[in-house]
C-alpha cells in the first residue's frame, strides 16, 4: 500500500518539472511537452486522491482530461507545423510578430 | 400694474434676443421696428406704472418675483420697485432711450452690424432697468455691471478701430475700479444690516449705524468710489471723454442721460446713509465742484464737436454731486433729469452735424452749417441755451440755479465758495457752449467742398424736436418759489420729492431770503449772458481776434487742449508702472518659474511613476508565467497555512 502522500508528492515534483520548462525553455516543441507534463501531474494527483479516498470520481476527471489533452495536442501541433513552415524556426524568441 | 412691473426690464431683454440672435435674418426693416418698438413699449408701461404709483400707499409699487439666492442666512429675492426716484429715471431712461433708439434708425442706416447695434442698445436698457428698478443691492450691481457691460461693447461698436477698442478697454478698466468700491461697501453693508435689500437699510440705518462714526463713513466713502467710477467724476473720470470713439446715439443715451447718472441714483438711493456721514457728504461736494469747473475748463479748448460736448458731460456731472453733497438730492435729481434731456439733444445734434458731413468731427472744418440744416441748428442752439441756463425759459436754468442756490445756501455744508465755484462753471459753460454754437453752425463755412452738408432725415429731426421741448418745458416742474410764487406756479419737483429725502440736520440757520436768491440768480445769469455772447461773437465772426486771444494765452490753451497731461500722469504713475510689474516679476517670474514650474512638476512626476511601472510589463511570456505562479503560490500558502 503505496501512502497517498508519495503519489502527491512526486504529482508535485511532476507538476514543478514541468513549470520549469514552460519558463525556461524556448523550444516550442518541448514547451508544449512540458504543458503536457504539467497535466500529467495533475492526473496523478486526481488518481491518487482517487486511490486514497477509495471513489471513482477523480479517475473519471482524468479521463475527461486525457480527451481535453488529445484535442489541445492536436490543435497545437497544427499550430507549431504551420509555425515551422512559415519560419522556420520553432524558437518562441524569433515568434515576435505580434508584440510591440 | 403692480403685478407688470417685470414687463418694463423684459421688453428689452426680449429686444436683446430677438435682435442678436435672429436679426441678421430678419433684416434691417424689422430691426428698425424690433429695436425702438420693445423700449416704446417699455416707455407706455413705465408711464402706466408711475401714475399708478403716484397714487399708490407710500407712492411705492414692488413686485416680488422669485427667490434668486438661498444660502442659510443670506438669502436675495429677486424683486423690482418703483418709487418717486426709480419711477422718474424709468421714464427717463425709456423715455430718452425710445427717442435715441428712433434716432439710430437714421444714423446708423448705413452701418454693419445694424442688428449688433440695437442688440446691444435694448441689452442696455434692459441693465439700467435692471439698476434703478432692483429692489435690492445685489440687483442692483448686476444692473450696474451689465450697463458698464453694454458700454464697452457699445464703445468699442467699431471694434476694427483701435481707438475705439482701447477707449473701451480703457473705460472698462477705470470703472472696474468704481466697481471695486461698491463690492466692498456692498459687503459691510451685508455685514452690518444682514440683508441686501435696499428698504430695510435705509429704514433701519439710523438705528444701526452712528451718524458720524468711521463705519457709516467707511461705507458712504467706498460707495462715492464706485459712484466717481460710473459717473465719471475725479480721479476715474478719465474714461468718459475717450468713450466718444463709440458712435453719436451711444454717446447720447450711455455716456450722457442715462449711465453715468448710475452713481447719482446710488447716492440718491441711499441717501439715508450719506446723511449720516458729514465727512462724505463734504467729500462729494469738494469732488463734485472740483470736478464741475476741472471739466468746464478743458472743454473751452476741446477742438472735437463730441469732446467739449463729453466734458461739458463730466463738469455736469460735478455739478450733480455737488448738490448731492450739500445734501440736496432733490436738486441733484431735478438737474440728472433735465441734463438728460438736454444733454442728450447736444449729442444727437452733434451726432446728425455728423452724420451731414460724413464723419467729421473737428469744429475747425465746420462753420456756417445753420442754413443747411435748419432743424438741427434750431434744437441744437435750444440745448445750448439750456445747458447754458439762459433765464426763466429753459430747463437749465432752473435746474442749475436749485443747484447753485442750494450750493450756498444749504444747512448742510453750503457756503459761499462752493457757490462761486458752481457759478464760474456755469459761466464757462455758457461760453464753451457758445463757442461750439459759432464754431460749428455760424460763420463761414470751412467744410470739405467736396462735401454737400444735408439735413438728416426725419427719424433724426424729429427725436431732436421732441428733446427740444423737453429741454425748455422740462424745467417748469421746478420753477424756485421766489419766482414762481407771485404768479402762483407750484414747484412740482419739490412737491414730488417732499418727504422722500432724509432732511438734513439743520447745521446752522438757514439764511435763505428771497431777495439774496434772486440776486444770486441776477448775477449768474447776467454773466452767462455775456459770456455766451462774446463767445458767439468770437467764434462765428471773428475767428482772427479769437485765434489771437488763443496766441496770447499760448500755454494756458496748450495745458487745457492737452486736457492738463492727467492722462499721461496716469500712465506714469499707474499703467507703466502696472507693465512693469507684469512683464518682469509676474510674467519672468510667477509665471514663468511658478505656475510653469508647478505644472511641469505634475507633468514630470507622472513620467517618472510611469517610467518605473514601465519595467513590469516588458513583454516576456516568461516572465508574466513566472508572476502568475508566485501570485497561485502565495494564494495557496494564504489559504493552506
Amino acid at each position: 500500500m503505496i501512502p497517498v502522500a508519495h503519489i502527491l508528492t512526486l504529482s508535485a515534483v511532476l507538476f514543478t518539472l514541468g513549470v520549469a520548462g514552460v519558463v525556461i525553455r524556448r523550444n516550442a516543441i518541448i514547451v508544449f511537452m512540458c504543458v503536457e507534463l504539467m497535466l500529467n501531474a495533475v492526473k496523478l494527483a486526481f488518481v491518487g486522491f482517487a486511490y486514497g479516498m477509495q471513489s471513482m470520481t477523480g479517475v473519471v476527471v482524468v479521463f475527461f482530461v486525457f480527451v481535453v489533452a488529445a484535442a489541445e495536442a492536436v490543435v497545437g501541433l497544427a499550430i507549431m507545423l504551420q509555425m515551422f513552415r512559415n519560419r522556420a524556426t520553432l524558437n518562441l524568441d524569433e515568434i515576435n510578430l505580434l508584440k510591440w | 400694474m403692480a403685478d407688470f412691473l417685470y414687463v418694463i426690464p423684459a421688453l428689452p431683454l426680449l429686444g436683446f434676443l430677438v435682435n442678436g440672435l435672429l436679426g441678421k435674418f430678419l433684416g434691417k426693416g424689422f430691426v428698425s421696428f424690433c429695436g425702438p418698438g420693445v423700449v416704446g413699449l417699455a416707455f407706455i408701461v413705465s408711464v402706466l406704472s408711475f401714475l399708478e404709483m403716484l397714487g399708490a400707499p407710500h407712492q411705492s409699487l414692488t413686485q416680488g418675483l422669485f427667490p434668486w439666492i438661498q444660502a442659510g442666512e443670506f438669502s436675495v429675492r429677486i424683486g423690482l420697485t418703483v418709487d418717486r426716484l426709480s419711477g422718474l429715471y424709468i421714464l427717463i431712461v425709456t423715455g430718452v432711450g425710445f427717442l435715441i433708439h428712433l434716432y439710430s434708425v437714421g444714423y446708423m442706416h448705413e452701418e454693419d452690424g445694424y442688428y449688433r447695434f440695437f442688440a446691444y442698445l435694448n441689452l442696455f436698457i434692459f441693465f439700467m432697468l435692471l439698476l434703478v428698478l432692483g429692489s435690492s443691492l445685489l440687483l442692483l450691481f448686476v444692473g450696474w455691471e451689465g450697463v458698464g457691460l453694454c458700454s464697452y461693447l457699445l464703445i468699442g461698436y467699431y471694434y476694427d478701430r483701435p481707438a475705439a477698442a482701447s477707449a473701451a478697454k480703457k473705460a472698462f478698466v477705470v470703472n472696474r475700479i468704481g466697481d471695486f468700491g461698491f463690492i466692498l461697501a456692498t459687503l459691510v453693508l451685508f455685514g452690518v444690516f444682514g440683508t441686501l435689500e435696499i428698504v430695510p437699510i435705509v429704514s433701519q440705518a439710523a438705528a444701526k449705524l452712528t451718524a458720524g462714526g468711521s463705519l457709516v463713513t467707511l461705507i458712504t466713502l467706498l460707495l462715492f468710489l464706485g459712484a466717481t467710477g460710473k459717473s465719471a467724476q475725479i480721479p476715474l473720470y478719465v474714461w468718459l471723454p475717450d468713450a466718444m470713439e463709440g458712435p453719436t446715439p451711444v454717446s447720447a443715451l450711455i455716456h450722457a442721460a442715462t449711465m453715468v447718472t448710475a452713481g447719482l441714483y446710488l447716492l440718491a438711493r441711499l441717501s439715508a446713509l450719506f446723511v449720516l456721514a458729514p465727512v462724505t457728504l463734504t467729500v462729494v461736494a469738494a469732488i463734485g465742484a472740483a470736478t464741475a469747473i476741472f471739466a468746464a475748463t478743458i472743454g473751452l479748448a476741446q477742438n472735437d464737436i463730441k469732446r467739449v460736448l463729453a466734458y461739458s458731460t463730466v463738469s455736469q456731472l460735478g455739478y450733480m454731486f455737488l448738490a448731492m453733497g450739500v445734501g440736496a438730492f432733490g436738486a441733484g435729481i431735478f438737474h440728472v433729469t433735465t441734463h438728460a434731456a438736454f444733454k442728450a439733444l447736444l449729442f444727437l445734434g452733434s451726432g446728425s452735424v455728423i452724420h451731414a458731413l460724413h464723419h467729421e468731427q473737428d469744429m475747425r472744418k465746420m462753420g456756417g452749417l445753420f442754413k443747411h440744416m435748419p432743424v438741427t441748428g434750431v434744437t441744437f442752439i435750444v440745448g445750448a441755451l439750456a445747458l447754458s441756463g439762459f433765464p426763466l425759459v429753459t430747463a437749465g436754468f432752473y435746474s442749475k440755479d436749485e443747484i447753485l442756490w442750494q450750493a450756498f445756501s444749504s444747512p448742510a455744508g453750503g457756503n459761499p465758495v462752493l457757490w462761486a465755484v458752481g457759478a464760474v462753471t456755469a459761466v464757462l459753460t455758457a461760453f464753451y457752449m457758445f463757442r461750439q454754437v459759432g464754431l460749428t453752425f455760424f460763420g463761414k463755412s470751412r467744410v470739405d467742398p467736396h462735401v454737400q452738408p444735408h439735413e438728416s432725415p426725419w427719424t433724426m429731426t424729429l427725436p431732436l424736436a421732441l428733446l427740444g421741448v423737453l429741454s425748455v418745458a422740462g424745467g417748469w416742474i421746478g420753477i424756485p418759489h421766489v419766482l414762481g410764487g407771485p404768479l402762483h406756479l407750484p414747484n412740482v419737483i419739490e412737491g414730488y420729492f417732499e418727504g422722500f429725502f432724509p432732511a438734513m440736520p439743520a447745521a446752522e440757520a438757514a439764511r435763505q431770503t428771497a431777495g439774496l436768491e434772486v440776486a444770486l440768480m441776477a448775477v449768474v445769469s447776467v454773466c452767462a449772458l455775456i459770456a455766451m455772447g462774446m463767445a458767439y461773437r468770437l467764434f462765428s465772426a471773428r475767428l482772427e481776434t479769437a485765434e489771437a486771444l488763443g496766441k496770447a494765452f499760448g500755454p494756458v490753451r496748450a495745458l487745457l487742449a492737452g486736457k492738463y497731461f492727467i492722462d499721461e500722469l496716469y500712465d506714469w504713475i499707474v499703467v507703466k508702472p502696472i507693465y512693469w510689474i507684469s512683464r518682469t516679476v509676474l510674467w519672468r517670474f510667477v509665471d514663468t518659474w511658478v505656475i510653469d514650474g508647478t505644472v511641469n512638476l505634475v507633468g514630470n512626476s507622472a513620467r517618472w511613476l510611469g517610467g518605473a511601472l514601465r519595467l513590469t510589463q516588458n513583454g516576456i511570456i516568461e516572465s508574466y508565467a513566472i508572476g502568475i505562479l508566485i501570485g497561485a503560490v502565495a494564494i495557496v500558502w494564504y489559504l493552506v497555512f
